[in-house]
Formats: C-alpha cells, structure tokens, sequence
C-alpha cells in the first residue's frame, strides 16, 4: 500500500532522514521504534506531504505521491494521530470529530453522520463526552479523540505518532486494543510510531528501528523482539557491554 | 506444488526489490556502525551507506575476499559482542584456513527456515526420514539440514561420517527416504550396492540432497540411476551462511537463490565488472538478513550464471546455473578462458571415452599449450587399437570447435586416472 524508498528529508541544512525505505501492506500494523530526535516525526510529516524539502520516492497504491500537498495526500486516504494528540481544546468533542471529516463533509454528510455512530462504537467514552469540550478531557480520552478524529477522513492508512506517551499503563492497553480492533474489525492498516517497544512490538505486525535519521533494522514482531540492537538504537552509540 | 514459504518464495519481483533495499541499506547502516573493517572499506571508498540509494547502486561498494575474512579472524567481523551469538560454525580449511562464523538466535531461525525451503523442494514432509551424511561438527551443512529436517518434523538420523556400508544397513532397517550428503558419497553407495548386490528397490530411498561440492549432470545421472531417487542440487557456502542459499526445484534447471536474504551478482573473475544475466563469471553475495556476521559483496570463488526469467515452478526467485567449479580451476589459455567443466560435457558426448581426464598446462613455450589427457574405456584401449587415433581425432575437433583452440590430446588406459575432480566432502 505504502512504499518509501531511499527517502532523505531536511530542515534547513540539517539532514533529519538518510536514505529511508520502508513499506506497509494492506491490513498490517507496522511500527517504527526509536529514541527521541530519531526522525520518526520527521518520516510521518513527510508521508503527510507536511515537509517538503526532501529526495526520495514515496508511492501510495502505486501512485507517486511525493510531490503532492497535504490536502491532496488526506484526500488519497491518509490520515495522521499526531504527537501530542493537538486537539483543538476549546471545541467540543462532537466538533472535533466533525472536524476531522472537514476535506469530504458536504460531499459525503449523510455517510460521516453514519460512520460517527461506528466511531462512538468503537469509542463509547467520547459518545459520553459528547458535548463536552475536548481540553477537559484526560489524557486516554484525549488520545482516543484524537484517534476517532483521524478516523473521520475514512482513511486507509492511518499514521499514529506515539499514542501512548504520556499514558499510565491501563491507559495505554486500552488504546491499543483499539488499535488492534482497528486493523482486524475495519481492515484500517496502520503505521505506528512509537518509544515504547514492547508495546508496539505486541501489536504490530512487523518494525523499522530509527536511529538518527536511518534505518539500522527491520523484521517482524519476534525477530525485533529477540534483537539486542534495539537496546542500543534506544541508549545511543554510547551504550557499551559490561566487558568491552 | 514444494514451495515452502509462497509468501517470500513466490513475491512479485517490484515487491521483493523493495525489501532487498530496505533490509541492504539498514546492514549497510549497521555494519558502517559496527564493523570497523566495512567502516574502513566504505570511508577508503568514499561511500556512505545512504548513497545506496537503490539495488543499481551496489556495485558502488568495493568486494569483500575471503582474505579479508582470514585477517580478521577471529571476532573482527562479527557486529555483536559474543555473548550475542548463540552458535560458531567454521568453513572447513582443506585449501585454506578454516573461517569462524557466528549465529544470533535470529540468524539461526532465519538459517533453519532456509534450509526447510531446501528440503521441501525436495518435497520432504514429517512423513520422512532425513538420513544427515555430512560431517557434525564445525561444519555447516550437518547443523543445518539437521535443524531443517527437524523445523519440518522429519525423522533426523544424524549418521554424520559413518561408513557408507553401515550407511546402507541404517537406510534398510530404518527405511530412509531422503539422503542429504555430497554426491561423492552418494556414489560411494552407489558403489557399494552393485558390489555388494543389493537392489536400489530394496530401500525406500527417494530424493538425495546433494551439495556442498561441485558435481555433473553426468554424476547426477548416476546417482539417479544407481539408487532409483530423484537427486536435486544445492547451493551454500559457510561463509554466507551454510546451506540454505539456493535450491534446484523440479525443473532441474539452476537453482532458485534466496533473494529475500541474499542478493546475487555475477562478476568477471578478473575485472570485478557486474556481467549481464545469463553469462558465467564469479558469484558475488550480499547477505541483507545476517545479524552477527554479514558480509557485503563477498567473492565466492564460484562459477555461475543468473538468470531471471520465469520458472513453471511458481517461484519468483532468480535461477543460479549449476556450479561447474570454482574461479581457481578456471584456465586461461591463449586469452581463451576453458571451463574444465565444458571439456567434461564434450568428453560425454564421445564414445569410448571416460570422462576421466586431466589436462596439463605449459607455459613454457612462446605460446601457453594445452594438453588434455583422457582415459579410453576398457573395451577400446585392448581390441581396437586403431580405432584409438579415430578417438583422438575426434577429441581434437570437438574440443578446437568448441574453444577454438588447438588442444593436444593423449589417451591413456582406463584407471590410470582417477575422477578429475576429487572432492574433499567438506570444500566449503
């Protein structure tokens, strides 16, 4: 569905991503781990179409879209959980959600109020919050908002960016078990980022590690598991064994 | 259909590119952080790993030789500390000194995985019983099948060196059904049965998994014959990883390269340049899957060629011609490069000839001269005299047609030579 290959993106003069390739097939849960500053951010604005100063090739059902604007890019079906959530605060939850439908809501009005059913299903906490503004919300509820508003463009593959940070642990299992009902109830495929290893590598299906800017493995949930090189992608080229 | 894993096995050829190059540029990444002799090899060259920014860039990176493996034994080449690697194997140092390698725990899952995509070509199932003739110990290929046969829940009988006659006696009390081994033991059984007079039909034999030395169609006919199986060839190398590299599929016709683990090249010996598919130069492997001990654009020493066309198998996976020999046997007379291997099939042609042969180069002379020395069979060499110079001439014709070089040829009686290529068992 996803295919990313030798992507560099920059800031400026600054490199934040050398020669990334990676992809994401229909119906998986793929993840990408990594220590803060990695890129990971970096990776997701760029499949958005949010950063533009870049080389590299990036193809959504086999179509090049590298070069397209954001707009058109959620229009083609992608939708991103950015970090930190960014919910507009003062909206209420209801607004929030609506809002996420926005690129599609006169065309399809009838068909988004219906789909706001399946969201509450999946999310019933924030049927409950309803009219409530979102910044009164807690963390997890936050997060699921956020979630549920992403899922509003109806996209095909949905970008999260770390979804459990800041979470206490109950927290965080609940919204991963929404994540796995995503992918296996409504087929959404999904590409997760994420600091917290374990738990993503108990969703997903497959990973990529990060560090500073590239690719240094990748394999399936098990084999990510087993690999010692996670360990040092996340404590940094400083990390040395006991012995050495 | 033996397919063992459709999913990497029969992959869509845009498909299988895309995690070629994922998985070479995160190795590439990793081995420029850990390795200092790739960080070196890349800094010299002036090569970042982000400047292989696709499959067309590899022949960018200088090769790796196996002299390079010998100076940094034994850890240099290894990207984890030891207490990482589950597993050390050696190439055996028949030739040359024995290569350590190592194995994570991944790479032994991924190693066994390999090598049941091996057997089940050859259509093993649990059903089976996996009669192991390689040597247990330091080399690669016991372990390997050994782990495979038991991934796919065969009976594993681990015979390792035993004599082919205590062999025989396992094969008929247990009812073996599939031989791993070299086809130099292979024909030792062969041997053994039409003088001890037992017929093939007396064993449950099946298909022989033959490998780990270079062998002939000629030889595999034998084989074939002489105890009623079907033999398929396979490719590996310890370096690499062992067995588990390559593997004939029905058609008999090269055998399909692992490439969701290994990427194939194919080199000229002498320039290093990439040759196109379909011609025969040095195989050159990069193994993109390896986690304690991978190596980038390793010279193999083997002869072959790659060809990429489709294969009514189902796989997808790029054929590798059968290896005749290695770069070392290849001879170079007159600027004319001769494959003791073609002499081989253009001797099979002839009748009255074995194909036992040697040839003998001198290069003393003010042009190199090449003399091939044949074995005449039984019959010819004691009734027909005369029909000896006919053999001769024949030879030559053959031969100048088909090097377009002048080659001297002398028969000799029969069993004066041994078979030209004697194998060690172990010569990887």
């Amino acid at each position: 569905m996803l295919r990313i290959q030798s992507l560099n993106a920059f800031y400026g003069n600054i490199q934040a991503l050398r020669g990334i390739s990676l992809h994401v097939d229909d119906g998986e849960i793929v993840t990408l781990l990594g220590a803060n500053g990695a890129g990971k951010t970096t990776l997701l604005n760029s499949i958005c179409g949010l950063i533009t100063s870049r080389k590299g090739k990036i193809t959504f059902h086999d179509e090049d879209i590298t070069r397209f604007s954001a707009e058109k890019i959620v229009r083609l079906g992608i939708s991103q959980v950015p970090e930190g959530r960014q919910l507009f605060g003062e909206l209420t939850v209801m607004d929030n959600l609506i809002l996420g439908s926005y690129h599609h809501y006169r065309s399809r009005k009838k068909e988004i109020y219906k789909y706001l059913d399946t969201i509450f299903e999946i999310f019933p906490i924030l049927k409950e919050r309803e009219k409530q503004s979102a910044g009164t919300l807690s963390g997890g509820e936050q997060q699921m908002l956020a979630v549920g508003r992403a899922l509003m463009s109806m996209p095909t593959l949905l970008l999260l960016d770390e979804p459990s940070m800041g979470l206490a642990p109950k927290i965080i299992s609940e919204i991963f078990e929404v994540i796995k009902h995503l992918r296996d109830e409504q087929n959404t495929t999904i590409l997760l980022v994420e600091q917290n290893a374990h738990v993503a590598l108990d969703v997903a299906d497959r990973g990529y590690v990060l560090e500073t800017g590239r690719i240094v493995l990748q394999g399936t949930s098990e084999e990510l598991l087993e690999n010692k090189e996670i360990k040092r992608a996340y404590l940094g080229k400083g990390y040395k064994e006991v012995w050495e | 259909m033996a397919i063992k894993d459709r999913k990497y096995e029969t992959l869509q050829r845009d498909a299988l590119q895309q995690l070629q190059l994922e998985r070479l540029q995160a190795i590439l990444n990793r081995v420029y952080m850990n390795v200092a002799f790739y960080r070196n090899l890349l800094d010299k060259a002036g090569i970042a790993p982000e400047d292989i920014s696709s499959l067309d860039d590899l022949p960018k990176i200088p090769f790796t030789a196996k002299e390079s493996l010998v100076e940094n034994q034994p850890y240099g080449m290894f990207t984890l500390p030891l207490r990482e690697v589950v597993r050390l194997q050696s190439s055996s140092g028949t030739t040359r000194e024995p290569i350590v390698v190592g194995y994570t725990k991944n790479d032994i899952e991924h190693w066994t995985e390999l090598v049941s995509r091996v057997l089940m070509a050859g259509k093993v199932t649990k059903d089976d019983v996996v009669q192991i003739s390689f040597d247990y110990g330091l080399f690669t290929g016991a372990l390997g099948f050994h782990y495979g046969a038991e991934l796919i829940g065969a009976t594993v009988i681990p015979c390792s060196r035993l004599s082919a006659e205590k062999q025989i006696a396992v094969m008929r009390n247990y009812r073996t059904t599939v031989l791993v081994g070299t086809p130099t033991f292979a024909l030792q059984v062969v041997d053994i049965m039409n003088e001890q007079g037992i017929n093939p039909a007396e064993l449950s034999l099946r298909v022989g998994l033959l490998g780990s030395e270079p062998w002939s169609e000629v030889v595999r006919q034998e084989i074939e014959r002489g105890l009623h199986i079907t033999a398929l060839d396979n490719y590996g190398i310890s370096e690499i990883i062992g067995p588990g590299v390559a593997v004939e599929c029905e058609e008999k016709n090269g055998m399909h390269i692992f490439e969701d683990h290994f990427i194939p090249e194919v080199v000229d010996p002498e320039t290093g340049e990439v040759l196109p598919e379909g011609e025969t130069g040095e195989l050159v492997l990069t193994t993109i899957t390896k986690e304690a001990f991978p190596l980038i654009r390793y010279r193999t020493g083997d002869l072959t060629s790659l060809h990429y066309d489709a294969c009514p198998c189902g796989r997808t996976l790029v054929r590798m011609s059968r290896v005749a020999e290695r770069t070392d046997d290849l001879i170079i007379i007159q600027g004319v490069k001769v494959l003791p291997s073609r002499i081989e099939q253009i001797l099979a042609e002839i009748e009255g000839t074995e194909t036992h042969f040697r040839l003998n180069v001198d290069r003393s002379g003010a042009t190199d001269e090449l003399e091939v020395s044949v074995e005449v069979s039984d019959r010819i060499f004691f009734d027909e005299v005369g029909k000896m110079s006919e053999i001769q001439e024949e030879i030559q014709r053959r031969l100048d047609e088909a090097l377009g070089l002048f080659v001297r040829v002398r028969l000799v009686e029969p069993m004066s030579i041994q078979k030209w290529k004697e194998s060690s068992g172990n010569s990887h």
